[in-house]
């Protein structure tokens, strides 16, 4: 049962995490599971593309470049091992986000202004 | 918490149209069903490229091979997108795989057919890609977020495979009389099997309610196949070529074409492992597999190795500073 199981997000890969425990199959022999992020031009954050597997860093920005980026998708690769990234719990989401939603006056639009303001 | 909240919070987002996301509370059933039909799905798109590689060293020109070249990558980095979104539902990569082997998991019965002639190129890409994005298209927005990004990403690549495939069937159809009868002789072999891709009707889909409910699937097997029907038809016209079923025919009250009676049998057979080339598609997975474990173990201790050695190196920067 994974009712109680805690989900920390990220503390081990999508792939660990998700369903831990259940899995009772010998990964040992793959290679490690790598994150890919795609910077699709200069000028633009890098962005999450998918995940693959690699044997080293070297070999995830090479098999990111034919896997990911087929079609100029990016000018820029970023890989990290997938358990290496740490990320907040969805059960966490209500005490996390939730605070932002009565403060809407951090929104211009909360302004009630003359059409006649020009420039602002 | 317990479980009937936990239940009726997914049981919301599905109907609000929210994604799940892979570290969201899921029912285990949805979390089954999903990793079934993602690794098969990855598993077709991996076996799909054995068809078409058959031809890419006999294509009849330089631009017709870099085409084919690029739509079996193309199908290899679909099944690479596929079985990621699965492994976040928590199965590893070589567990789907050892499942593909050992026949446990299935993949599409089409790639059982063998590729005869290069028409068939043509036939696969207009057919076989056709009723794969007819299928895919409604998975973009299918409840589960990793396998709808995945397919994004799939749609957008497949719309080229479908068009080339369809450029061969209409050169060879435009061709002389022997090309024309190979393109019909494609589209003889090939029209079947292809609106079987859809799977069994509704009244024998055991999944299809279910996965309705939970929003993977958009619309039943019935549906999509009718929907292709409908538009195939039509481009089989235009090319001059002639759907092999007698009882096809317009339905002006429906508003879509009737066709004849599919031999579910000859489905049911080749899903089973009695098509004409279930044995040989497996068997090359299996020795690509073996015979690619070398390579496997040997980046991996390339890739020890180096790490140690970046250790000693780090280790021994450090003893000079002290």
């Amino acid at each position: 049962m994974n009712l109680f199981r805690v989900f920390r997000y990220g503390d081990y890969g999508d792939r660990e995490a998700a369903a831990a425990g259940e899995t009772k199959y010998d990964t040992r022999a793959e290679w490690p599971l790598w994150e890919v992020f795609i910077r699709s031009k200069a000028g633009l954050d890098h962005k999450h593309a998918g995940s693959l597997h690699a044997a080293d860093a070297a070999m995830a920005v090479e098999n990111a470049r034919d896997v990911y980026t087929r079609r100029m998708e990016g000018v820029s690769i970023w890989v990290v091992e997938s358990k290496y990234i740490h990320a907040s719990d969805p059960a966490d989401a209500e005490m996390l986000y939730d605070p932002a939603h009565d403060k809407i006056y951090r929104h211009p639009t909360f302004y009630n202004l003359p059409d006649e303001l020009k420039h602002m | 918490m317990t479980e009937p909240s936990l239940q009726q919070q997914f049981d919301e987002k599905v109907a609000s149209e929210i994604a799940i996301e892979p570290r969201d509370w899921m029912p285990d059933d949805y979390r089954k069903t999903l990793i079934r039909q993602i690794s098969q799905h990855a598993h077709s798109e991996i076996v799909g490229m054995l068809p078409e590689g058959n031809w890419i060293t006999r294509a009849p020109s330089l631009r017709r091979k870099a085409v084919l070249l690029a739509k079996v990558q193309d199908e290899g980095g679909h099944g690479l997108y596929l079985y990621s979104a699965a492994e976040t539902l928590g199965i590893s990569r070589d567990e789907m795989i050892e499942q593909l082997h050992s026949g446990k998991a299935k993949y599409s019965s089409i790639f059982n057919y063998p590729t005869l002639t290069w028409a068939d190129m043509g036939a696969i890409g207009w057919l076989v890609d056709g009723a794969a994005i007819m299928n895919q298209v409604p998975l973009c927005r299918t409840s589960y977020g990793p396998y709808a990004r995945a397919m994004v990403r799939v749609c957008k690549e497949e719309s080229f495979h479908q068009r080339q495939g369809f450029e061969i069937m209409m050169t060879l159809a435009n061709g002389t009389a022997v090309q024309k009868k190979m393109a019909q002789d494609a589209l003889n072999r090939w029209w079947w099997p292809s609106i079987m891709m859809f799977g069994p009707p509704d009244a024998d889909s055991p999944h299809t309610q279910q996965s309705m409910e939970w929003r993977i699937k958009r619309f039943t097997n019935d549906e999509l196949r009718q929907k292709f029907i409908d538009v195939t038809v039509e481009q089989a016209r235009l090319i001059g070529l002639t759907v092999p079923d007698p009882d096809l025919k317009w339905n002006e009250a429906t508003g879509h074409y009737d066709y004849g009676k599919i031999d579910w049998e000859e489905f049911w057979n080749v899903v089973k492992g009695n098509g004409p080339c279930n044995k040989q598609r497996l068997e090359t997975r299996k020795k690509a597999w073996e015979n690619g474990a070398w390579v496997r173990e040997a980046a991996s201790a390339y890739a020890g190795k180096r790490r140690q050695r970046q250790q000693e190196k780090n280790a021994a920067a450090e003893a000079a500073a002290a």
